[in-house]
This record gives structure tokens, C-alpha cells and sequence, in this order.
């Protein structure tokens, strides 16, 4: 983290984001700590979407008008700066609705190399005896995919299972990883625990053996620097409505010659090079895995996000978050008879700061706080079994990000306590 | 205020100390209901004696884990329906249904509803509806199975 940058003016920027001037539940004032969910989005990137829409609005790669032109280059322009902004080259950078279907893009793509002609299709194919491994602290974006490939082409599915702390354990790491794992998946950041997982030590094992490795960078990409060169990943995902932008756009990296090796997902208009009643060829990466009229507004939204986020610049982002998340896990800790399900410790871990409050189900802390104006999420997170295997049933979950400060901290501090004191529970 | 609304004394009361808990036997049929957003889960065993809309419910026994809400109400929905009949339990199941999905705009019917009545706050909280309804839609489903006769 640099050390020369100031730290972010949250007071000033918390301006650009109209949504957090209103209040909630009978004039609370808005404390938003459900980011790791959904980000709220600055007028920055509505005015650059609007201004688009109201000016430049059409069919991108078809057509030939001037605001064709506009429109694609606009769409392109926005590729370019999040290719730049990730540490990817541009044809590597694909747009999807959201980091959901970014997964299922590859899961799908490798299960359709088994009927490709193409004869570089083939070192996607899987099989029975093949292995794909995941990790027990997954979202079930990135379980339920591989899940699915598995049964659909026989191959074995393992997991790295997670300790009591909410770290992977890798003690398990040559017994997981074998020669016959075909594909290791695995999250950057647990939406749930917050723990970072150690990028390099999963990418050289997974490349020692040949196995192609898929990042779900969901909540790391939105949160600090993140170059998926120097991860050395084969492929990534995120959404952009984690990250400022708007909902309904996506990003899935892959190295430009394996996108370049694959069978495409969804077909159709615009991914094509030559169609003919009986057959057909496809276009390069990565038209060839965008299928139909794209969420072009969103994609060019998600653009002005990235603008946004380096303005600020991503160290920053990340400092700043790291102060957040150690005032919250040293104030948790302070409280008995709260729980913090992931590393209590502040180190690789993000943002995302579950517990549990003994003797308070998560919907009812949730509902305490709600009425508090403070926004959490309440659940398992799409991480059920990691729930199940921390013996955690559900968990109130918050989340910290740029617009959060240290007020917002204190909130959910004293929210806690006084969830305590309403169920009637520690006071 | 509002917090008092929703979690009346009457559910904070069925939630720390709730009837009929436990899973008894003998019953016809059990079902596992869980609430996929939440992880709530609800276990309900019924015994009934006698056919069709004229059978008596003579036990409804039941396990789970969840939020006061969807535990209390399991609770209270035991109290209503034991020592009825499954037309009569089914009737007062609808009237519940309709307040729990009246947005907070229905008046509940207390002769009817009795300790469900403290729901009626819960309703104008879209999100816990279904933590109010999880145990009473695994009793609907139980019974429909002994009627249907799949019962295990
Ligand atoms: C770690 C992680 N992976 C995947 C997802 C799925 O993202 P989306 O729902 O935008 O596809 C999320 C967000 O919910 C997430 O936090």
C-alpha cells in the first residue's frame, strides 16, 4: 500500500452518491453496509450512462450509421479501460451480464469442447477419472458450475476445506491438487469471511500439474489493485455492480489463447464469421462470447466506474477499507458474546465482517439494525455449506467501501449493542 | 416503535418458550421445509385420525432451527390446529395466509387467529413473511401428503 497518497476524502465523495443523502425507516439516516451485495453508484458514472443513451444510443458491432460508430467505439473504449484497469489485454475481457454467467461461460464452454470439431477445443474436454477442484468457502456462483460440469461430464469434484479460522487449508494442497485436477476454481476474496486467498501458491500448484485455474475476483476487483497477468490466473470473473457500475453487466478474463482455444456458450447474432444453413464459424475472442445486443449502456457505465474508482486510485481504496475493517473486528471483539465467523486478525482479508450475536438469530440482528438505518445482509451469503461447515445456520453480514467511514463503524457497534439489549441477551 | 410492532411479547414468548416442540411419534407423514434464502428449516410430523376434511389433527410435532419469527409462529400454528380438523385448521391456515400477505393492511381476526394476531406487524416486512409462513406451509404439506396418502 502506497504510503504517500492522502487517505480518501469519504466526506467529500460521499456527494457523488445520491442515494446516500436519503434516510430509511422513519428518518434514520442511511448506513450502507451491504456493498459486498451490491455497491451504490456515483452521479459520475449515471450522467456518463445517460449521456450516452440521450446521444449515442445504438446496436453495437452491427450496422453502419454514425451512431453505430459512436456507440461501439464508446463500448470498446469501455473494454479497453477495464482491460487496463485488471492488468488484461483487451481481447481478453469479455462482457457478460454478470459474474454468474461469467462462470457458467466457462463451466459451459468446457463442456461443449466434447462436440467441437475444433481439435484446440480439446484440452478443455473433461471426463470421467478428470477432477475439478473448488473450495468449501465458495459462493455458489463459483460451486454450483463446476457442480453441474461434473455431473454432466463425469468428472470428480473436490474442495480445500476451510479451517476454524476461515482460511483455506492448505496442508491439503498436494492431496487436493493432483495430476488427474483438470480445473481449480476458487475465490480471490470470500464474500462471507473476508480472508484473501494466497493467489500465487494455487496458480503454481494448479500449473505444476496443467490445470486451468478460474478466479472469482467478485470481491476483490471492486476492492484494491488487482492484475490478472501478474496472478498468472487463467481466467477471472466479476460483476460490475459490485464496483460502482451498473447492474446487468459482467466481466470474464481469459488468457486471449485459451478464449481464443474455446467453443462458445451462447450463440447467435454477432459472434459469428461466416453462417450457413448448416453450420457455421465464429468470430475471434471476444465477440465470440458475446452473443446478441450486449447491456451496452451498463458496459459503457461500468467504464465511467473504473474511471471513478482511479481517480481514487485503488490503494487508496484498499487503505482505506483496511482501517474500516480493523476498527469493526477490534470493536466486534470488544462485545461479548459476539462471534466473528472468519479471521479476527487483519491480515489478507477484506472488507465482508460476518458474526454471529449468541442467542440473536441473524434475521432478528438484521431486523435491529434495519430499524437502525443500518443496511446488512442477513443469510448464509450463497455460502451455505461454508455456513454449514462453521456451524454458523446464518450470519449478519457488513460490508465496508469507499462512501463507509468510521461513523458508519460506530453505528453498527452500537447497533449490535442494542440488538443485545432488545432480545434481552449479554446486557 | 416499529421494532415492538413486529416482535410483539406474544411471539418473544412462543420464540423462548415454544409448545409442542420436539418430533413425536406416531404421525403419518414428516416433511423438511427450509427457507433458501435463510437457511431456515422447519421438520413437521402430523398425526391425524379419521378421513378427508373431517380428520382430527391430533398431533403436529415439529423441529428446526431459525429466527424468532419463523419459530414462534411454528409454535402458535400448533396451538391452533391441534385437537381440529384438518378442514377447520386448513380454514384458519387461509385466514393466516391472507394477513401474513396483507402487505399490513389487514385488520386480523383475533376469535380466529388468536396468538396469531401478533403477526399481523410482521406482515408489512416483505422479507420475513416467509420466515412467518415456513412451518405453516410444512404443516399444509404434511397433511396433503397423508390426504394424498405418500405419506413417509
Ligand atoms: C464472491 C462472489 N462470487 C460471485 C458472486 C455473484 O455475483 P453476481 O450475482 O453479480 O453474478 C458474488 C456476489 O453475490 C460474490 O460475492
Amino acid at each position: 500500500m502506497t504510503t504517500t497518497a492522502a487517505p480518501l476524502d469519504v466526506a467529500a465523495l460521499k456527494a457523488d452518491f445520491p442515494i446516500l443523502a436519503r434516510t430509511v425507516r422513519e428518518g434514520k439516516r442511511l448506513v450502507y453496509l451491504d456493498s459486498g451485495a451490491t455497491s451504490q453508484r456515483p452521479r459520475q458514472v449515471l450522467d456518463f450512462e445517460r449521456q450516452y443513451v440521450e446521444t449515442a444510443n445504438a446496436a453495437v458491432h452491427r450496422g453502419a450509421h454514425q451512431l453505430a460508430e459512436e456507440a461501439t467505439d464508446l463500448y470498446e473504449d469501455a473494454r479497453e479501460k477495464i482491460a487496463n484497469f485488471v492488468g488484461a489485454g483487451v481481447d481478453e475481457i469479455v462482457f457478460t451480464k454478470n459474474a454468474t454467467e461469467s462462470i457458467n461461460l466457462v463451466a459451459y464452454a468446457f463442456g461443449n469442447a466434447a462436440f467441437s470439431d475444433d481439435p484446440a477445443a480439446r484440452r478443455f474436454v473433461l471426463g470421467p477419472g478428470d477432477e475439478i477442484v473448488v473450495t468449501e468457502m465458495e459462493h455458489h456462483a463459483n460451486l454450483l458450475p463446476w457442480q453441474q460440469l461434473a455431473q454432466r461430464t463425469g468428472a470428480t469434484l473436490k474442495w480445500f476445506s476451510v479451517t476454524e479460522e476461515g482460511r483455506l487449508d492448505l496442508s491439503e494442497l498436494d492431496d487436493v491438487i493432483t495430476p488427474r485436477t483438470k480445473v481449480v476454481a476458487f475465490t480471490h476474496q470470500s464474500n462471507v469471511l473476508g480472508t484473501v486467498n494466497p493467489v500465487s501458491v494455487l496458480v503454481a500448484k494448479a500449473q505444476s500439474v496443467g490445470a486451468l485455474t478460474v478466479l472469482d475476483a467478485c470481491q476483490s476487483v471492486p476492492h484494491g489493485p488487482v492484475d490478472f497477468r501478474a496472478l498468472g490466473v487463467d481466467f477471472a470473473a466479476f460483476s460490475g455492480h459490485k464496483m460502482l457500475g451498473p447492474s446487468g453487466i459482467g466481466v470474464l478474463y481469459g488468457r486471449f489463447e485459451l478464449l481464443n482455444a474455446m467453443p462458445p456458450f451462447i450463440t447467435g447474432g454477432s459472434m459469428i464469421e461466416q453462417v450457413f444453413m448448416d453450420r457455421s464459424t465464429f468470430a475471434p475472442p471476444p465477440q465470440r462470447f458475446e452473443a446478441g445486443v450486449p447491456n451496452t449502456s451498463q458496459a459503457i457505465g461500468l467504464g465511467a466506474a473504473v474511471d471513478y474508482l482511479r481517480l481514487l486510485g485503488m490503494d487508496r481504496v484498499a487503505a482505506h477499507e483496511h482501517e474500516l475493517t480493523g476498527a469493526a473486528l477490534a470493536g466486534l471483539q470488544e462485545i461479548p458474546g459476539v462471534r466473528i465467523v472468519g479471521p479476527t486478525e487483519n491480515v489478507d482479508r477484506g472488507s465482508a465482517v460476518s458474526f454471529v450475536v449468541e442467542g440473536v438469530h441473524a434475521h432478528d440482528a438484521g431486523q435491529v439494525l434495519d430499524s437502525l438505518g443500518i443496511e446488512v445482509r442477513v443469510g448464509h451469503h450463497c455460502a451455505w455449506p461454508l455456513h454449514r461447515k462453521l456451524d454458523a445456520a446464518a450470519t449478519v453480514r457488513a460490508t465496508f467501501y469507499v462512501y463507509n467511514d468510521l461513523a458508519d463503524v460506530q453505528a453498527l457497534l452500537d447497533g449490535v449493542r442494542e440488538t443485545q439489549r432488545f432480545f434481552g441477551v449479554n446486557a | 416503535m416499529q421494532l415492538q410492532q413486529m416482535y410483539q411479547e406474544i411471539i418473544l414468548d412462543h420464540y423462548k418458550n415454544p409448545h409442542h416442540r420436539g418430533l413425536r411419534d406416531p404421525y403419518e407423514a414428516e416433511v423438511h421445509h427450509v427457507n433458501p434464502t435463510c437457511g431456515d428449516e422447519v421438520t413437521v410430523r402430523v398425526h391425524l385420525e379419521g378421513e378427508g376434511a373431517d380428520a382430527k389433527v391430533v398431533d403436529v410435532s415439529y423441529d428446526g432451527q431459525g429466527c424468532s419469527i419463523s419459530q414462534a409462529s411454528t409454535s402458535v400454528l400448533t396451538d391452533l390446529v391441534i385437537g381440529r380438523t384438518v378442514g377447520d385448521a386448513f380454514g384458519t391456515l387461509d385466514v393466516f395466509v391472507e394477513l401474513m400477505q396483507g402487505r399490513g393492511k389487514i385488520e386480523p381476526d383475533e376469535d380466529v387467529l388468536e396468538d396469531a394476531v401478533a403477526f399481523a406487524g410482521v406482515a408489512k416486512y416483505p422479507a420475513r413473511v416467509k420466515c412467518a409462513l415456513l412451518g405453516w406451509m410444512a404443516f399444509k404439506d404434511a397433511v396433503a401428503r397423508v390426504v394424498d396418502g405418500d405419506g413417509a
